[in-house]
């Protein structure tokens, strides 16, 4: 295998794994698990000719850690995996918040909880995405919908990631993964990327977690000789423990507003179909595939629906969503869980409009005609 | 004309005093580690030292090399990914008994299988301190813990036959009281490329040492010296003997090639050193 | 016949920083220290001490520094 071309009919974790590629991942660590282990088959193919390492660790957990590892000497890395997997991951997902280390997790979401149906998709890892370390933290997470998306969000979560100094997690799901579809490979000398910010004061002035202006400290790496502490007890700006009153306020208030404070780089959303509705979809991921779809449906039932799409799940898109239903008749969140996004869109509706689920939990795409049926519920 | 480095370079005076127990002998591994980095005047930029947690993965907070402190028992997996992302660095893993055969036991034994370059040396103390003397993987048989408060059922692991079978290159055992051997071992191991346990039997007088042997320090140190034997003395043993021991001295030092070597004799394009740089 | 010089040495306690172990007490080969009351080593027999600087390396508080003094 060598880097492909143009267009080209590829499956979605082929092309999640290119835009790592792309986007200067040198170094992969991760251990098999359906339906993601495709990511890590390329990486294993393809990372020693640009110069990077793929190993496969004994776990998970030593995944996630070898990622923030590396990340922290200096390479742009990532891992994927699946629900088992994530949950595995959880704990050092917290290190690499805390200690701000860029770095990338994909979740091709599956059935669960516990192995549930490995080969069959859902969406039901969305609030463990943003709540699954324990602490008090933010995150952010992108959810591809196609497989050209899962080339460019991949890109996207490493740019994030270097800007803000957190792991980004991708929540693809196993249709979006192991569908395929034509895309659009780009030359890669066209892409923008963001490279982490490097120390501008000399090493013995510098403080590894000083923050600059935008709340993000410069980060160096290990083998610098601007020496880097990186600590996973609370911490001041030497990377030192620190345990003196204040200090855990300032650390999380810091980590939390250096997310917060910048949504607008962060958020994306798609509005799809017409402007004014009587029913307004709110979906991401594989499903609002299906939701496209039933636009059109709706429409041949005098029912005029619009979607408003979710590429950024996590921060949450509280100001797109609290407009979209201020300006519906009623909302329906289609998603493949019980209902977990739909908390969210609850927790925004400052105009009180009604909200339904449409849920897809069949471990099969979410069918058209229970999204339908939500929507003719919506209107009675 | 280059100063020659001394353990103050990698070592945070101004951290002082310890945090550690009266008679604990995390700060005599400390001055071993750093005199070692100084006598092998490897600059400290070039120093990673990968703590789990505990009172040995306390250490961070007196080392001026680079550091990382993270969860427990994963010093060893997060230390893989720092020292693949940039192979010029040398990397020594601090942990416990609990942290490198307990929750770390996993990736111990893959580290070792895949002779990773790099450096453990392991505090054993033979329990959990810090969390208040429960027992660990190495505790002995029959001790008296806050969890065994009637003796342990489990016989604790021989941490250095364990390293052995799993592959290390280099495997050595010695006390925090034989501080000249553990200099040494502790260089050797650092010189080596490929993975190097040296496992230090440690003091722990407030916890461990209180409860089964006696309450002062010198007490517990001079039980480190009474259950230890040198390999020399110990080969002449017999079984009986030899079962009464932990026998000390440089157990293992071989020189089967590290996981990185393998790697890019497999993939010569694999990056030689640095970080990686795209193609 | 070989003569050997003995180098003057110096002991430094740092009795802030030590935490009363009594390795150094304990261990010392030439029985160089003695314990005040509590438990602080005192150097009681300087001209024993044969520079082996194994009290320095077995102290776990970096509370002892000996150095040979350079008259020259």
């Amino acid at each position: 295998m060598s880097r492909p071309e143009g267009v080209q009919l590829m499956e979605g974790n082929h092309a999640c794994a290119w835009g790592a590629i792309d986007a200067g991942a040198r170094f992969y660590a991760g251990y098999p698990i359906t339906p993601s282990s495709e990511i890590a088959e390329v990486c294993a193919h393809e990372l020693p000719a640009y110069g990077g390492t793929y190993i496969q660790m004994e776990d998970e957990i030593g995944s996630i850690a070898a990622i923030i590892g590396a990340s922290l000497s200096g390479r742009k890395s990532f891992t994927a995996t699946s629900g088992p997997g994530f949950s595995l991951m959880q704990e050092n997902l917290g290190v690499g918040i805390y200690q701000e280390v860029p770095c990338v997790i994909v979740n091709i979401q599956r059935v669960g909880p516990a192995t549930g149906l490995a080969t069959q998709p859902a969406q039901a890892d969305v609030m463990q995405a943003r709540w699954g370390t324990h602490g008090d933290h933010p995150i952010i997470a992108l959810s591809p919908a196609s497989v050209q998306e899962m080339y460019y969000l991949t890109i996207r979560a490493f740019n994030l990631s270097e800007r803000f100094r957190i792991p980004v997690i991708i929540l693809g799901d196993q249709v979006i993964g192991q569908t395929y579809e034509n895309i659009i490979l780009p030359d890669p000398a066209s892409l923008d990327l963001v490279e982490r910010k490097k120390p501008l004061v000399p090493p013995e002035d510098f403080l590894p977690y000083q923050p600059d202006e935008n709340l993000v400290p410069p980060m160096a790496a290990y083998g610098d000789k601007h020496i880097v502490h990186a600590s996973s007890t609370c911490h001041c700006e030497t990377g030192y423990s620190n345990f003196k009153y204040g200090t855990n306020r300032q650390l999380l208030t810091r980590l939390k507003d250096k997310i917060y404070n910048y949504t607008d780089e962060i958020i994306e959303v798609e509005h799809f179909g017409p402007d004014d509705a009587e029913v307004t979809l709110i979906s991401y991921g594989a499903s609002s595939r299906v939701c496209k779809y039933v636009v059109g449906e709706a429409e041949k039932e005098g029912i005029r629906v619009n979607l408003l799409r979710l590429l950024t799940i996590w921060p949450f898109p509280d100001q797109e969503v609290r407009e979209a239903l201020g300006k519906t008749g009623a909302v329906v969140v289609a998603e493949m869980n019980q209902g977990q996004l739909i908390g969210e869109v609850n927790r925004v509706n400052a105009s009180n409009t009604p909200v339904h689920l449409a849920s897809g939990i069949d471990g099969e795409l979410i069918r058209p005609e229970i999204i339908m049926t939500s929507i003719r519920e919506a209107v009675k | 004309m280059a100063v020659k480095l001394s353990y103050r370079e990698y070592f945070k005076e101004d951290a002082l005093p310890l945090m550690w127990c009266s008679g604990c002998g995390n700060g005599i591994l400390l001055r071993a580690i750093t005199d070692s980095l100084a006598d092998l005047q490897i600059p400290p930029h070039q120093v990673v030292v990968s703590t789990g947690i505990g009172c040995w993965g306390k250490a961070d907070d007196y080392m001026k090399t680079h550091a990382f402190h993270g969860s427990h028992g994963r010093a060893l997996a997060f230390g893989t990914g720092i020292k693949l992302g940039n192979p010029d660095l040398h990397v020594i893993a601090l942990m416990g008994d609990g942290d490198a055969l307990a929750i770390g036991g996993n990736h111990f034994i893959h580290s070792a299988r895949r002779n990773i370059d790099i450096t453990a040396v392991v505090s054993n103390n033979f329990n959990y301190g810090m969390t208040g003397g429960q027992y660990s993987p190495t505790t002995p048989l029959s001790s008296k813990t806050t969890t065994s408060p009637i003796g342990v059922a489990e016989p604790a692991f021989d941490v250095c036959g364990l390293s052995e079978q799993c592959g290390a290159n280099y495997v050595a055992r010695t006390t925090a009281y034989h501080v000249t051997q553990m200099k040494r071992m502790i260089t050797a191991a650092i010189q080596k490329k490929g993975f190097s346990v040296v496992e230090v039997l440690n003091t722990c007088p407030t916890h461990f040492g209180r409860r089964n042997i006696a309450g002062d320090p010198v007490s517990v140190m001079q039980y480190l010296k009474d259950i230890t034997v040198n390999k020399s003395r110990y080969e002449k043993m017999d079984e009986e003997e030899k079962a009464k021991y932990l026998v000390t001295g440089e157990l293992v030092n071989k020189d089967r090639p590290d996981f990185l070597s393998v790697y890019r004799e497999l993939n010569p394009a694999a990056s030689e050193t640095g970080r990686g740089e795209s193609k | 016949m070989t003569k050997i010089e003995k180098k003057e040495v110096e002991i430094n306690i740092d009795e802030a920083l030590c935490k009363r172990c009594g390795f150094c007490i304990e261990f010392c080969n030439a029985a160089v220290y003695e314990a005040d009351q509590d438990g602080l080593p005192l150097v009681k027999n300087l001209e024993n001490c044969t520079n082996c600087r194994l009290c320095e390396l077995r102290c776990p508080d970096f509370a002892i520094r000996v150095e040979v003094i350079d008259n020259e």
